[in-house]
């Protein structure tokens, strides 16, 4: 069994490189994306919030398998054309915004309307009052999810094997039809998407706790 | 006889289909310190609101130092910018204290110096430690708020507001949320701001306090001004008012 993980570890790390790139492309990609639009869904005009919420709530009724064909098969029909692994990078991103966009709205509305109107008080405007009194509370209550939500990304980048993307995934499955061992790879792949999240855990729960005296 | 730093004319505030101001005037002059007392729904904190714009309004005017608050001279409404500006004149000391949970003491105070009124640093530091002491929580700066008794919390509500050197302080039922034993700290406080001339207006249920400590009280009911006077005169005259009488009534038996 070892011999076979030996094996095949070189052939995985190919995949897992890709398995991160993919990660952190939607990670990175959509935690701006969800800031800007979650703002936009909080303090926008109306048309613009109304957008935002249709565009959340349409992506979060959506399955992500059922997304990534979508954008790979669907879109290069209305012009878009993808190679696979950015349409994959794209369904997964507009995913991860959607979550991100909830994550934003949740975290800032949970901060009380005293807060805003304290920093009215004392004559700062609408973005010093975001910069220095909102977002800062807000973050508290934002990273938890988000930290949760980016080990879920991890994990659905596994999704992209299905357009033929080698990411760690694929890679376990090429290696399989190879060698014919099932059993080892998929421990050795299940271990590293292990590793990698339980690592994320861990460092969101240290991070929870140095914000945990900011309690409101 | 110079003009009254706060002129309010025929305001008017409903909200849906309540009227809660229903054409109030008032006008509070410098250094003078009003009191509103009213049964709860009156809308003495509405008033108050509408004064820094808290709250919008949808008929008449308040001025500082003459300046619209809120609106232009067309009564449109003005810029966010032009707005902040406006406030920064006025400080607001809440019932709920409103604390910045993420800052210190004195970071809380800083902030406003810093960001409204362009302080450095340094500046913005020293001001704040000056106010913390003066209500008696120069040991406490580096605290957070959450670190802090309620009354502790009040009184670096109270330094975050007047170290903006605000024309008038408004202050909104300050020890409404506080224990019994911790609200004398928090009204000692506010005794000796109005000793050195620092205008206010006060909504409160501290009547004995209303009576001691201001040179106006102003009665509120049903969105109207139902009686207004010095604290003597106007308990004095309390029979005449039978809505005024009925309210006080309810403090006589414990405050009087």
């Amino acid at each position: 069994m070892l011999d076979a993980m030996i094996y095949a570890l070189p052939f995985l790390m190919e995949g897992l490189w890709i398995t991160v790139l993919v990660s952190l492309l939607t990670v990175s990609i959509s935690l701006v994306a969800g800031l800007v639009l979650g703002c936009a869904l909080i303090y926008g005009p109306l048309p613009l919030r109304l957008f935002t919420r249709l565009f959340s709530d349409t992506i979060r009724g959506i399955p992500i398998l059922v997304l990534i064909f979508f954008v790979y098969y669907g879109f290069p029909a209305i012009g878009v054309d993808f190679d696979s692994f950015w349409a994959a990078v794209t369904a997964l991103t507009l995913f991860k915004t959607a979550q991100v966009i909830e994550y934003v709205r949740g975290a800032v509305e949970s901060i009380p309307r005293g807060q805003s109107e304290a920093g009215m008080a004392i004559g700062l405007t609408f973005s010093e009052r975001l910069t220095s009194v909102i977002f800062p509370q807000a973050l508290r209550r934002f990273l938890p999810p988000w930290i949760n939500g980016v080990t879920d990304a991890v994990k659905g980048s596994a999704l992209v094997s299905l357009l033929g993307v080698t990411d760690l995934m694929h890679a376990i499955n090429q290696v399989i039809g190879r060698t014919y061992e099932a059993m080892p790879l998929y421990v050795l792949g299940a271990f590293i998407y292990f590793v990698i999240n339980f690592s994320l855990s861990t460092l969101s729960r240290r991070l929870e706790r140095r914000l945990s005296h900011v309690q409101a | 006889m110079h003009e009254p730093l706060l002129t309010i004319r025929d305001l008017k505030k409903s909200f849906g289909r309540t009227e809660v101001l229903k054409s109030i005037d008032l006008d509070v002059g410098r250094g003078e310190v009003v009191a509103v007392i009213g049964p709860s729904g009156s809308g003495k904190t509405t008033l108050l609101r509408c004064i820094n714009f808290l709250e919008t309004y949808d008929g008449g005017s308040v001025r500082i130092d003459g300046a619209e608050v809120g609106y232009t001279e067309g009564r449109k409404r003005r810029g966010e910018r032009a707005l902040a500006r406006m406030r920064a004149e006025t400080g607001m000391v809440f019932q709920s204290f409103n604390l910045f949970p993420h800052l210190t003491a004195a970071q809380n105070v800083m902030l406003g110096l810093t960001k409204v009124r362009r302080k450095t640093k340094a500046e913005a530091r020293e001001i704040a430690g000056h106010w913390l002491g003066r209500v008696g929580l120069g040991h406490k700066a580096e605290a957070l708020p959450s670190e802090l008794s309620g009354g502790q919390q009040q009184r670096v509500g109270i330094a975050r507001a007047v170290a903006m050197e605000p024309k008038i302080l408004l202050l909104d039922e300050i020890t409404s949320a506080l224990d019994p034993e911790l609200v004398g700290e928090v009204l000692e406080v506010v005794r000796g701001l109005a000793a050195e001339g620092m205008t206010m207006l006060m909504v409160t249920h501290e009547i004995a306090f209303a009576r001691d400590a201001s040179s106006r009280i102003v009665f509120m009911a049903d969105g109207t001004i139902a009686a207004e006077g010095p604290p003597v005169e106007l308990i004095a005259s309390a029979e005449a008012n039978p809505r005024l009488f009925s309210f006080l009534a309810r403090f006589r038996a414990s405050h009087f």
